[in-house]
């Protein structure tokens, strides 16, 4: 018996883990091909252990309409039909699948006048709106790891959030001008509690809760010789000599680098906390090389961001109404259009909103048809009208992740599947939501097409 | 619907064929142009239109990480320049940096159906091929940055000049890419690791590899050139913008000695005058050179007045123009292959240097003895959006126009160049010239840029006009791979267009050198560092050629 497991072990080198946004690519995965389960994950932090080791086909239906099994084509039929019939849809999630699939969300939004938002409202949103205010330096991770000597982390804690980033990439490696890896680097933390992050730092600094923005404002104005007031021990809890040794730190650095965290993006300030740390990093140009860069969370969260930005020109909160793209977070982000009733459908593509959305926001989730795309059962998929169970991305299916620097990574899947991908299902409801729009305006019967439909020349 | 059209009654400009303003008829089937008229194809009437192949835009930059940053950055962009979606095509926005759907259609919408775009870093070339795909309409490539590399530049120190052909073959393979890019060669390294200095003499040797951007600039001429890649060496120069940069320019074409190389927007790199002081024009030192040089191509990289985006993988260049106004930036290293920059800017009539730039580039084209060689490009949206390409156009066709236009901009400056003293006009011909013929010639598209027989059916028919500004904003019909994209003014179909990419030789043996490299000192694996086929769309490789 163990002879014949032995035959069905599938080793997948290089696979990558799509936990979080650290998207490590070099995992080893030990495959128990008849029991579809993964009994190994070399290299795998214990975040990711747990989604490999956890991962199993599920026993659910592929698809259910008000809970009720229904073949697939049935499924993406009524969801295409609940959409193109909704007069304020909206597509939420995308960060838990591929960019592959997030292409197809956003055509289907674009198509049907509704309104695409991702998960990066409710996390780095503010982030990328400091980004537009004043722009970034920003390297990808190998830059760190080659020559980075001063690190500060702000607002985050990786130790327990993306345990590899210290030895992948920030604070342990050897790199080209960092050959003596740890030793050849300062590490500082800026948070408002000794988090498990702190054994690592070199420095610990602790900020008053929701004085961020005063501490780096203060910063700034130390790094450009100005007078800073003498209470801002008072106001921040940090001391004027703890200022002073960091800014003269930070200007004799030779390639310097914040990473921050959602203690600075989602706690009072938002994206003026972003945007003051941003700014920091441009000021320290001038004395040396600086970069920053958000630690950012779910596996794909950006490539969402790079697929909604390349498609519409914005990174989330993009509205199709008018026939074209608008962005206004507040307007048109998901806890907002959901709280104040405007929604009159949701597409829910790999995230849960209603196990962690505000109240009036999920109240208003159980009045609307609601589709879902999920690898699992979840809060939102039981309130779903049409349910999708899809395949895992990473683990069951190939296609593309974006990991927090920008750089896009290939997965190798471990196993099949099932379940038909996210993409799969998109392209579907893609393909038949704009068979529906073009019947609406007379152009096409409703059978045929789909967009590669290339109309004929008029005869002169 | 048929797959045979007869175009019939136009006045075609096909100068790659010797046909200049003749009436004729093109016959296509099945994508390409025919000699024939096909049984069943239906015909479109083309009397009072002018019948030209598709446009190529030989430097531009359209899709992958840089692009898409600078997309982010600028909502404000896109907010007052919308882009309708039609019941056959996606809805997107505009502005200087368009999403990737307004920018495939925004440039069939002015009759071009090729653009390459010209700086990607082998790590973003995934990215780029995903907003490729996203490209409607026109077939597409890109340019692969490998002038900073330090992989390469190692085995260049180490004099392993083999090994470097085979690993730059290996570069262009793993990507995807069309041909190599060189940005401010040597530059990167001062950036990122000497406090943000920046190279300034061609023949200022690195501390770190002994490489001076010379060495590097001839090593990759010599080996583009034995490896007969379609396209040679992309250069953008050092000192981009530096009074006193066309030395640097003319040491860089005399490096290339008698092999082909094509200096990008060359405008950028025609300065006189001192470093650090105003700059004057060298506009004719440069284009004597070229004119005198059948192996030299360039694109002008013409500056228009408005709004614009410095986009370049010349970091400290884009550091240089954030210190005037201090204003929102962007600087994004990538590990072991390049740095880059992003600014908002826009140049405005009443300041010296920007009219000096636009009077330069008028200049270079004015002075050209071959438009060949010499081609049209804003190096968008660098020196402005392809959107103006109708403007520049008539810039250079009508010169009463050109003078309205001198009398709006800053006096002084134009005193300093002799763009008052050139009184030509170019003809439609030369217009094919520059914005399809030429750049399809100097990139090898054999079956692009013309419409001879066998050729990819890419047509614009634009209506006749005495303002050539409005007749090159609007052409009537667009025809791409023999599919009508627009047909009398209105889209009636959407294409997703191919990607071009060329596959040099190469001895697999180089990965085993590459490799180590790789697990020292990149955040990725190597075996997940080369892009894989699912990546290509629909694509061809474009054959090379020998010049060695």
């Amino acid at each position: 018996m163990s002879e014949t497991a032995k035959e069905n072990i599938k080793i997948v080198k290089h696979a990558t883990c799509t936990f979080c946004g650290c998207v490590c690519d070099d995992m080893e995965l030990t495959v128990d091909m008849d029991a579809h389960k993964i009994t190994k994950a070399k290299n795998a932090c214990v975040l990711g252990r747990a989604w490999f080791a956890e991962h199993v086909i599920e026993d659910r239906p592929a698809a259910m309409v008000d809970g009720k099994e229904v073949s697939i084509e049935e499924a993406v039929e009524e969801a295409a039909q609940t959409l193109v019939k909704a007069r304020f849809p909206i597509t939420y999630g995308l960060s838990d699948t591929t960019c592959e699939a997030q292409r197809q969300a956003v055509a289907i939004t674009d198509i049907i006048h509704g309104t695409v938002d991702t998960t990066t409202s409710v996390c780095h949103g503010p982030s990328g709106l400091a980004f537009q205010g004043v722009g970034e330096s920003t390297m990808t991770l190998g830059e760190v790891k080659n020559r980075a000597d001063f690190i500060i982390y702000w607002g985050g804690n990786p130790a327990e959030a993306h345990p590899r980033h210290f030895t992948r990439y920030s604070v342990t490696p050897k790199g080209m001008f960092t050959p003596n890896g740890k030793k050849d680097r300062t590490v500082v933390l800026v948070d408002v509690r000794k988090t498990s992050t702190a054994p690592v730092a070199d420095i610990v600094i602790r900020v008053k809760p929701g004085k961020d923005f005063e501490l780096l404002w203060a910063l700034r104005a130390l790094v450009k010789g100005k007078k800073v007031a003498d209470n801002i021990e008072a106001i921040t809890g940090v001391s004027m000599d703890t200022l002073t040794d960091l800014v003269e730190r930070m200007k004799n650095c030779r390639y310097g680098v914040f990473f921050f965290g959602m203690g600075l993006t989602m706690t009072r300030g938002r994206h003026f906390n972003s945007g003051a740390l941003l700014a920091l990093a441009t000021d320290l140009n001038e004395f040396t090389h600086f970069v920053a860069k958000p630690v950012r969370g779910h596996g794909n969260v950006t490539g969402a961001d790079n697929v909604v930005s390349w498609q519409t020109g914005y990174p989330f909160g993009v509205n199709f109404n008018l026939g074209y793209p608008r962005f206004n977070p507040g307007e048109f982000t998901t806890v907002d259009t959901l709280s104040r009733g405007d929604a009159d459908a949701a597409l829910i593509i790999a995230s849960d909103p209603a196990s962690n959305f505000p109240k009036a926001a999920i109240e208003h989730l159980h009045k609307i048809p609601v589709i879902t795309l999920d690898t699992k059962e979840t809060h939102t998929s039981k309130l779903a009208h049409v349910a999708f169970t899809t395949a895992t991305y990473g683990i069951n299916t190939g296609g593309t992740v974006y990991r927090m620097d920008d750089v896009p990574i290939t997965l190798r899947p471990a196993f099949d599947s099932p379940f038909p991908t996210d993409e799969e299902i998109l392209t579907a409801i893609r393909k038949r939501a704009h068979e529906l729009m073009l019947a609406k305006s007379g152009l096409g019967a409703a059978g045929g097409g789909g967009t590669q439909k290339v109309a004929a020349p008029r005869k002169e | 619907m048929s797959s045979s059209l007869r175009i019939v009654n136009g006045k075609v400009h096909d100068p790659a064929n010797g046909i200049d303003g003749e009436i004729r008829d093109i016959y296509i089937s099945d994508g390409r142009i025919v000699d024939a008229s096909p049984e069943d194809a239906v015909s479109i009437d083309a009397s009072g239109m002018v019948i030209m192949p598709g446009g190529v835009d030989i430097h531009c930059h359209i899709a992958g990480p840089k692009v898409n940053l600078a997309r982010k950055l600028q909502p404000e962009d896109h907010r007052r320049d919308p882009h309708p979606g039609t019941p056959y095509t996606r809805s997107g926005s505009g502005g200087t940096v368009p999403s990737t759907f307004a920018t495939g259609y925004r440039y069939s919408t002015l009759g071009y159906t090729t653009a390459m775009e010209a700086a990607v870093t082998p790590i973003g070339a995934r990215h780029t091929l995903e907003e490729l795909h996203d490209t409607p309409v026109i077939d597409k490539g890109f340019y692969v940055l490998l002038g900073n590399n330090i992989f390469l530049q190692n085995l260049l120190k180490e004099g392993r000049r083999d090994e470097f052909k085979q690993a730059v073959a290996w570069w262009v393979n793993s990507t995807k890419a069309f041909t190599t890019k060189l940005v401010n060669p040597g530059g990167d390294e001062p950036w990122k690791g000497k406090k943000n200095a920046n190279v300034e003499d061609i023949d200022e040797k690195s501390t770190e590899t002994g490489l001076s951007p010379r060495d590097i600039i001839q090593a990759f001429v010599e080996t583009v050139n034995e490896l007969g890649l379609p396209h040679p060496p992309h250069i953008h120069c050092n000192n981009l913008g530096h009074s006193g940069n066309y030395k640097t320019t003319l040491e860089t074409m005399k490096t290339a000695g008698d092999l082909r190389a094509h200096i990008a927007h060359i405008q950028f790199h025609s300065y006189g005058g001192e470093r650090g002081k105003n700059p004057t024009s060298a506009a004719r030192e440069i284009i004597e050179y070229v004119n005198s040089h059948p192996n030299i191509s360039c694109d002008v990289g013409q500056v228009m007045f408005g709004k614009s985006t410095i986009m370049t993988a010349d970091a400290p260049l884009a550091y240089l123009l954030r210190g005037f106004k201090k204003g929102k930036w962007v600087n994004a290293d990538t590990e072991c292959e390049s740095g880059c920059g992003i600014v908002p800017f826009s140049y405005q009539e009443h300041v010296f240097m920007h009219t000096l730039q636009w009077a330069i580039g008028l200049e270079l084209f004015l002075m050209s003895e071959d438009p060949w060689r010499v081609l049209l490009s804003t190096d968008h949206p660098n020196g402005g959006s392809f959107m103006s390409y109708p403007k520049l156009i008539r810039l250079l066709m009508d010169r009463e126009f050109r003078i309205e236009e001198m009398k709006k901009v800053n006096q002084k400056a134009l005193d300093k160049t002799s763009l008052r003293d050139l009184k030509r006009e170019y003809t439609l011909n030369e217009i094919a010239i520059i914005t399809r013929a030429g750049p399809a010639r100097v990139l090898s598209l054999r079956n692009k840029g013309h419409l001879g027989a066998g050729a990819d059916a890419d047509i614009t028919i634009y209506d006749e006009q005495e303002d050539k500004e409005a007749m090159f904003n609007a052409p009537r019909y667009v025809i791409k791979s023999g599919k009508s994209i627009i047909h009398n003014h209105e889209f009636v179909g959407d294409h997703i267009g191919k990607l071009l990419h060329s596959t040099p030789a190469f001895d697999t043996d180089i990965e085993q050198i590459v490799q180590p490299f790789f697990e020292d000192y990149y955040s990725i694996e190597f075996a997940n560092y080369a892009v894989s086929d699912q990546y290509l769309h629909d694509h061809e490789v474009i054959a090379g050629i020998k010049t060695l």
